[in-house]
């Protein structure tokens, strides 16, 4: 188990080194940072001055050991827009972001995963035909529509809820989270809801496909002659079989989420790292740009490799140690 | 007549298609008693698997049971819905299914697996569970059983994860075992150990066993009477040494002819020539006219019956010494 992590670690940490690469060639050849930080008054010298503070005139290589290693200690530079360190903007807007995508991800499995096999194990029933219908919906509708859709329904029409905002927020150490608060809470169920009408059916659709191959398992069918009562082979034997595609899906997505919230962060006017990716752009901010870029694929390589590990936890014949240590005798 | 297991009267079972009604089981009666082994021998396709699957009321949809009976101990079964027919099926019905590397969930420990079939059938709590399973285990002859109770599926050899499936059958004791090929996917080494295992753990316990299967050495070895199935039918009913040594139908004769064997030196082996027809497209009268070399005018006519008794042939030839 530990030669496998190990293993896992390092493809992650190359993956990382190509991605370090690029930011870094965005970084320093997409336009001059010079240009950008100086005033038009600046004189060449001044300019060669701080070309010369900023290493700029060091080769390729150094630059770039130097990139991946102030990266590495979270350093992505002064952002040209507000002059703040970049790592700080990024601090305050991720817990946002993060918390945002959390909750999407556990309403598409709390709802995904039941609303799968149910359109799996009772095809016919007109419940698994109206889940089956509204996964359609779910597909085909943009999620910026179906926020907007949702502000109009709870916010303009009903006003339950509030439509744009984090509400209140707590404090806890540099996370501020607004799981804590009513307001914040309250604020957070439609941008959640709208970014994750896309996974719930993404999940259904995966469970259900898995369900109806895994059904057709001897393994199935022999639980059933041993007696054990359909739901129990449904909701334990079958769908266990079924989650490694699931954990490799919502892994996956968890990166998408985030990736992608900026839509909804746009829509919902959410404080997170996607509003802050959005004005960088407008304002021309590479540090904060590829600082975004670096930690979206962060997040990425991370995941990917908790669920290879995942992986190894929930399919006992992955964790190649155990296969050798069982033997075999016939 | 109280020691009869099982009591198949007249089943059918049939499959609704768009093109019209299959039909894989085809008027069939059987009975087994209790500690007997019935040998169920016929091609791929005759209905075999299908009269298991009907016993233990696990016909895929659209297969159901069209008419005909099964009796448990005297108990109907076949009339009962899916949540009646759970606790019947592992307590009163073990299965024994063809491919042991299919048929446990490679997720669950192989002592999980056990421990739950032993709680859903019985009063004990899971630590007893426990003990019996490991009961269960070293008596179906796994070695090492306290390591090996806490390993999964994959890490045992097909002939041992054959033997926790029939540990698995045996967990509460049922009066009856329904053996689907349980030793096709096997080494033929393998094979015999099995066949020997089963045998001698019905015997212990008096459990009548339905031993589905292809490979005629099992049948002669393992079962004290056999069912020939032919398309759907029954053809021939008999102990083991007779359809062995005295085959009536010529089906069956022609069954025996083409098992190989070491000690008699034939040339050739015989063959049954042509094909089981399809389901879709059985021919009128005896359904193994067309491949039989002495058919007669009646056999394209009319079905012949088996009768009811424990012995039997449904061949006119057989019957009545003429088939013009």
């Amino acid at each position: 188990m530990i030669a496998f992590l190990l293993k896992r670690t390092a493809n992650a940490a190359f993956v990382m080194l190509a991605v370090a690469l690029l930011a870094f060639v965005i970084f320093r050849f997409f336009g001059d940072p010079v240009e950008m930080m100086v005033n038009e008054q600046a004189t060449q010298a001044d300019r060669m001055e701080l070309r010369e503070r900023l290493g700029l005139n060091d080769s390729f290589v150094t630059q770039y050991t130097r990139f991946v290693s102030n990266a590495a200690q979270g350093n992505f530079g002064i952002s040209y827009r507000n002059q703040q360190d970049v790592m700080v903007l990024i601090k305050e807007r991720f817990p946002a972001t993060f918390e945002l995508v959390l909750v999407a991800t556990v309403i598409s499995l709390v709802v995904g995963i039941p609303a799968g096999v149910i359109t799996a194990v009772y095809r016919e029933s007109r419940l698994a035909n109206m889940l089956q219908l509204g996964s359609i919906v779910g597909v085909s509708l943009p999620s910026f529509v179906v926020g907007i859709l949702l502000i109009l329904a709870f916010s303009v029409s009903l006003g339950w809820l509030p439509a744009f905002g984090r509400g209140e927020t707590m404090d806890i150490g540099w996370w501020s989270t607004g799981l804590l608060t009513p307001s914040g809470r309250a604020a957070l169920v439609l941008p959640a809801i709208s970014l994750s009408t896309f996974q719930v059916t993404l999940v259904m659709r995966l469970v259900r496909a898995e369900m109806l191959e895994t059904l057709r398992a001897d393994y199935v069918k022999f639980a059933r002659a041993r007696g054990v009562p359909a739901r129990r082979v449904h909701w334990r034997h079958a769908l266990r079989n079924c989650l490694m595609p699931v954990i490799t899906l919502t892994g996956m997505q968890i990166g998408n989420l985030i990736a992608f919230a900026l839509v909804t962060e746009t829509v919902f006017q959410w404080p997170g790292m996607g509003m802050l990716f959005i004005q960088a752009v407008t304002f021309v901010d590479i540090p904060v740009m590829a600082a975004y870029l670096m930690i979206v694929s962060f997040i990425f390589v991370a995941l990917n490799t908790c669920v290879d590990i995942t992986y190894a936890w929930v399919d006992p014949r992955l964790r190649d140690d155990t296969a050798r240590a069982g033997g075999r005798n016939g | 007549m109280s020691d009869i297991v099982l009591d198949v009267k007249n089943l059918r079972v049939e499959f609704p298609t768009r093109k019209g009604v299959l039909t894989a089981v085809n008027d069939i009666s059987l009975q087994i008693r209790r500690g007997e082994i019935l040998g169920m021998v016929g091609e791929s396709g005759a209905g075999k698997s299908m009269t298991g699957m009907a016993i233990l009321g696990l016909l895929e949809p659209p297969g159901r049971i069209a008419a005909g009976s099964i009796h448990l101990s005297g108990d109907r079964i076949d009339d009962l819905d899916d949540r009646a027919m759970q606790p019947v099926r592992g307590q009163r019905i073990g299965a024994i299914f063809q491919d042991p590397l299919t048929s446990l969930n490679p997720l669950f420990r192989v002592g999980d697996q056990l421990v739950e079939t032993i709680c859903l059938h019985t009063n004990l709590t899971k630590t007893q569970a426990r003990e019996r399973a490991k009961d269960l285990m070293r008596e179906v002859g796994i070695p090492a059983v306290e390591e090996r109770i806490d390993s999964y599926p994959h890490q045992f050899s097909g002939g041992m994860r054959q033997r926790i499936v029939i540990a698995l059958a045996l967990c509460a004791e049922p009066e009856l075992i329904v053996a689907d090929e349980p030793t096709t996917a096997l080494d033929v080494s393998i094979q015999a150990q099995i066949t020997a295992l089963l045998k001698r753990l019905c015997r212990e316990r008096g459990t009548a066993v339905m031993l589905v299967t292809h490979d005629m050495g099992v049948i002669a070895e393992t079962a004290d009477r056999v069912a020939v199935m032919y398309a759907g039918r029954l053809v021939e009913v008999g102990t083991v040494d007779e359809i062995v040594r005295r085959p009536k139908h010529p089906y069956t004769t022609g069954l025996m002819g083409s098992i190989p064997s070491l000690r008699k030196d034939v040339e050739e082996l015989q063959m049954i020539p042509g094909s089981m027809p399809r389901l879709n497209d059985i021919p009128d009268g005896c359904a193994f006219n067309p491949r039989c070399t002495q058919a007669g005018a009646r056999c394209r006519r009319d079905v012949p019956s088996i009768g009811a008794g424990p012995t039997g042939v449904a061949c006119w030839l057989a019957q009545e010494g003429a088939c013009a």
